[in-house]
């Protein structure tokens, strides 16, 4: 086996100094009738070359070279060649979690400056080194208000991303937590006036997501002036990053969750992403996960520590303010690398042009379709209403290897015929102008030689 | 020091002093360059109003040489598998395959968008499937959930299952058992949903006292969490009697897969009474640490778990085709959005697949060979306070040399001027300053004896001069960081320095 470094003789010999005679002789704590006597019914041993030929053909099998107007939490943004040249240094990727500092000073070092461009971005005092994704980071914040509050309840939005809502509601059920949802408004935003009556002696926190599950971008003000007055905190859970470099951040939130993958880490079928928690000083020792601190050595050079550990689960055992152990910190590394390449002036540039390419294709989108959620700012997505069903546009786009909106009837079935389109700067003109003539459906200038071969609809249903 | 002690692992070497990020920037500097719009341009103050954002704050501006310079360097600071033995006891620290990191980047996979539709998402779902076929092979269970993010997860979700099998029938129970030997994350979990723990003490071999657990075994009880090898590295030899103790007051058997690396391919804990586990494919199955992440912390269960299984489940429809199934009405929910660590299932299926059978098997050999050396190497050199014998690993005590003011992590740091990352230090916390080493299976015989050869030159150092071992690392960048400061005081972020 390529990976293991030993001859025949080195094991003879290591067998000899041990004083056994067989391997056999090690397992033997193993009560017999417990030893595997078989070979594991497992694929045989392949070359390298054959297991890359077996993923190139999955690769294949998925989506390939597919355009794609897909968002809803895992955004396709461009990925500088720098972050994969830096992350797969051995020095980064096959180290360990940083407690040996003076051995680590290169991943804590790194983790100090993530921790300082998050919190600059989002407008808070301090980051943590990462969660594991936005679905956790908001479960854990929600934790985390329950036990500055004192307070046991917590109020969420119903335009937080479904997948979030489902995952905090698996956190909160053992720790008797009720949760009460809150409705939006005819422009996508939380109803401020349902969010008020929602509010209880008991409401430890505010969850919202800006810019939403809808793309809208919320008034987290407002909303914090609501949560505030009855003494509960608001979290802020941020699913699009690159929204930071032109949206305000939300600073008058108390914690924000936020998922950093836009910030150049692939989509990769849903993970690893990048979660993270920023919060203000006063909070900080009820913070969950990681962090890194400045000090400095007995010579007074500056250096970098985990510190604050008496809050984690290693320390505190059942007593921890969660159990959370594991970061993502190479995935964070990458987060780090792109807020570094794009920085205080790109990111702006970059979240401008998701802005741009956005509004053209709202724009032209509407022309056909009704886009709702109007009334509000919004970022780089957007929701389609369409009298024909978005799942029959989308299988027709997929014929032309376009990847439409994400369908909302599932979460939201009283919006009907939606779906939730994305652009970022990688989504070109000409994809935006093919995919709206495509999903105007039979009848379509350019389309109709393909349609009557394909789709039998009638020319009115998509219309 | 006498020259004898100069190590032959390691040596001085240049490296470069570099800055914080911010401490190079300068306005104007840039290391971006976007295509040209091809769409009309945007105000963002028009379209966005009061939410517009018109300040970046402290946030960095440099060049593209700066930015490979500044992590180049940075990462010269690190210690890493690829540099040497990493024996951190319970942390599986192995060769991490470039192939592994090759296929995760194929396009396709890389770029797959977790909502695309099933039709074009068979290869990212065939993997899932067969990596989920053969972990279930390798630990003898009947289904799986690769959604859990990470180790700790994977706890978090079997004791959610745990619970909801206990709920269907009639009774959530109110405590588990956690033996004192086990890793932190278990009690942590255990709370988080709402079990008390009660703990559970070791005998005198180290292992489940299985007389104590009778006692302590009742209808109360959900579950034992254990973990097989236990974090001394020693088998419970007396594992199905604890399981059918457990299983004949209804509770169940919870194993922490962390130390799974002692069992693939020579034994499986469905054939030896769990009910449900974790495993950790950034431990077993070889996919990187990264300085702490990402994990994977798959979960496998018997059947009658199997419908408490997080959503969405990978199944194979009627057509023959692979997709999600969501309608499972007794599933614990969600524990993370979308599907899990996809990109870790590929790099452990891409090890998996180079290893086969016999090389998974000879893999657990040499680990558990490789730990059985290096005890032989230093026993009567360091306290051995459990005669039991080792799988994967072994634990060691500062007992003889802590006599001279030495402690363990003393030690550690000393191991650092000798080119090798220290072993886990304090843990377990039923060995009173522990050493715990694990070698893995990735070291050849000569790395090991140079390890071993470090060992016996640093308690040589603790009898003629413990100042001078009290005093390490010499040889690092930095000396040793005042901890306590950093929590009393912490700084967490870096500022400009007029503010």
């Amino acid at each position: 086996m390529r990976y293991l470094p030993k001859s025949p003789a080195d094991r003879a010999a290591m067998q000899q100094a041990i004083g056994i005679r067989s391997i056999d002789d090690l397992f033997s704590p193993i009560p017999a009738e417990y030893r595997l006597t078989r070979d594991l019914a497992i694929p045989r041993q392949m070359a390298e070359s054959e297991i890359i030929d077996w993923f190139k053909q999955r690769a294949k099998e998925n989506g390939e070279g597919y355009a794609s107007f897909l968002g809803a939490g895992a955004y396709a943004h461009y990925r500088p060649v720098v972050i994969d040249a830096l992350v797969q240094r051995g020095e980064f990727l096959t180290s360990y979690t940083p407690y040996q500092a003076e051995f680590a000073q290169g991943t804590l070092q790194a983790i100090f400056e993530f921790q300082t461009m998050v919190s600059e971005l989002t407008g808070m005092d301090l980051a943590n080194a990462s969660m594991y994704d936005g679905s956790t980071a908001a479960a854990e914040a929600v934790m985390m208000a329950v036990r500055v509050t004192g307070k046991n309840s917590a109020v969420v939005a119903r335009n937080l991303h479904p997948e979030y809502r489902e995952v905090l509601t698996t956190y909160a059920m053992h720790q008797e937590i009720p949760l009460t949802t809150v409705a939006y408004t005819d422009s996508g935003q939380i109803d401020l006036q349902e969010l008020e009556k929602a509010m209880g002696d008991d409401t430890a926190c505010v969850l919202i997501q800006s810019p939403n599950f809808f793309g809208t971008i919320e008034d987290v003000e407002a909303i914090a002036d609501i949560a505030h007055k009855h003494g509960g905190l608001l979290i802020v859970s941020i699913a699009e990053a690159v929204s930071l470099g032109v949206v305000e951040p939300p600073r008058a939130a108390d914690i924000v969750a936020m998922e950093a993958q836009s910030f150049g880490v692939p989509l990769g079928f849903g993970g690893p992403y990048c979660g993270v928690l920023a919060t203000k000083d006063k909070f900080v020792r009820q913070m969950p996960g990681r962090l890194a601190g400045q000090t400095v050595d007995k010579n007074g050079k500056r250096g970098f520590v985990l510190t604050l550990a008496t809050r984690e689960q290693h320390i505190r055992r059942e007593k921890a303010t969660s159990n959370i152990c594991t970061n993502q910190a190479l995935v964070a590394l990458m987060v780090n690398i792109f807020m570094t390449v794009y920085g205080k002036v790109g990111l702006r540039e970059l979240a401008k042009q998701n802005l741009a390419k956005t509004a053209y294709a709202a724009g032209q989108f509407g022309k056909q379709s009704k886009v709702l959620f109007a009334g509000a700012p919004r970022f780089n997505e957007f929701v389609v209403q369409t009298t024909e069903d978005p799942r029959a546009i989308n299988s027709r786009l997929l014929e032309h290897k376009i990847v439409g909106g994400f369908p909302l009837r599932k979460f939201y079935p009283e919006l009907g015929h939606a779906a939730l389109w994305c652009c970022t700067e990688l989504t070109t003109r000409s994809m935006i102008d093919k995919a709206i003539d495509i999903a105007a459906g039979p009848g379509a200038e350019g389309e109709r030689s393909v349609r009557s071969l394909n789709n039998p609809e009638p020319e009115e249903v998509a219309r | 020091m006498t020259t004898k002690h100069i190590t032959r692992k390691a040596t001085r070497h240049v490296n470069q002093n570099e800055g914080l990020i911010f401490e190079k920037s300068s306005p104007g500097k840039a290391a971006w360059k976007l295509p040209p719009l091809d769409v009309p341009e945007v105000d963002p103050a028009k379209l966005l109003g009061k939410q517009e954002r018109k300040d970046l704050g402290n946030m960095p501006e440099v060049s593209e040489i700066e930015i490979i310079r500044h992590f180049t360097r940075l990462s010269t600071w690190n210690y890493a598998i690829d540099l040497g033995m990493y024996p951190l006891g319970s942390c599986t620290m192995k060769y991490n395959p470039r192939v592994n990191e090759f296929v995760a980047r194929v396009e396709g996979l890389a770029n797959g968008h977790p909502y695309q539709a099933e039709k074009i998402s068979q290869g990212a779902l065939q993997i899932m499937k067969t990596l989920s076929d053969c972990l279930l092979e390798i630990t003898g269970m009947d289904a799986i959930t690769l959604q859990p993010a990470a180790g700790a997860q994977g706890e978090l979700t079997g004791l959610l299952m745990v619970r909801a099998y206990h709920e269907s029938q009639g009774n959530a129970r109110k405590k588990i058992l956690i033996p004192d030997s086990a890793h932190g994350t278990n009690p942590a979990t255990a709370a988080t949903v709402g079990y008390a723990v009660e703990n559970l003490k070791s005998n005198d071999r180290g292992m489940v006292d299985v007389a104590a657990l009778a006692a302590q075994m009742n209808e109360e009880v959900a579950a034992l969490m254990v973990t097989n090898p236990n974090t001394l590295g020693v088998f419970e030899q007396e594992i199905h009697k604890i399981a059918d103790l457990m299983h004949a007051k209804g509770g169940l058997l919870y194993m922490d897969g962390a130390n799974m690396n002692a069992l693939v391919g020579k034994a499986r804990p469905g054939d030896f009474g769990v009910d449900v586990m974790h495993l950790n494919l950034h431990k077993t199955f070889s996919t990187p640490h990264g300085g702490g992440g990402p994990g994977s912390g798959p979960v496998a269960v018997k059947k009658i778990l199997s419908p408490f299984l997080p959503t969405p489940v990978v199944i194979t429809k009627p057509d023959g085709t692979l997709g999600f199934e969501y309608n499972r009405p007794q599933s614990v929910g969600r524990v993370r959005a979308f599907y899990g660590n996809f990109g870790m299932f590929i790099r452990a299926l891409a090890y998996i697949f180079a290893n086969g059978p016999d090389g998974l098997r000879q893999t657990t050999e040499d680990a558990v060979l490789n730990a059985n050396y290096i005890r032989k190497g230093l026993e009567g050199v360091y306290d051995l306070p459990y005669s039991t014998p080792s799988m994967h690993e072994v634990v060691f005590s500062d007992k003889v040399q802590s006599k001279k003011g030495v402690k363990t992590m003393d030690l550690a740091k000393r191991l650092i001027d000798y080119g090798f990352h220290p072993y886990t230090t304090a843990f377990p916390l039923i060995v009173p300053g522990a050493l715990m080493i694990e070698p893995t299976e990735s070291e050849p015989k000569e790395e090991l004896d140079l390890f071993i050869e470090a060992m016996k030159s640093i308690a040589e150092e603790v009898e003629e001069d413990p100042q001078f071992v009290l005093d390490a690392p010499h040889n690092t960048r930095i000396s040793r960081l005042d901890e306590t400061a950093a929590a009393r005081k912490p700084v967490l972020r870096w500022k400009p320095e007029q503010e």
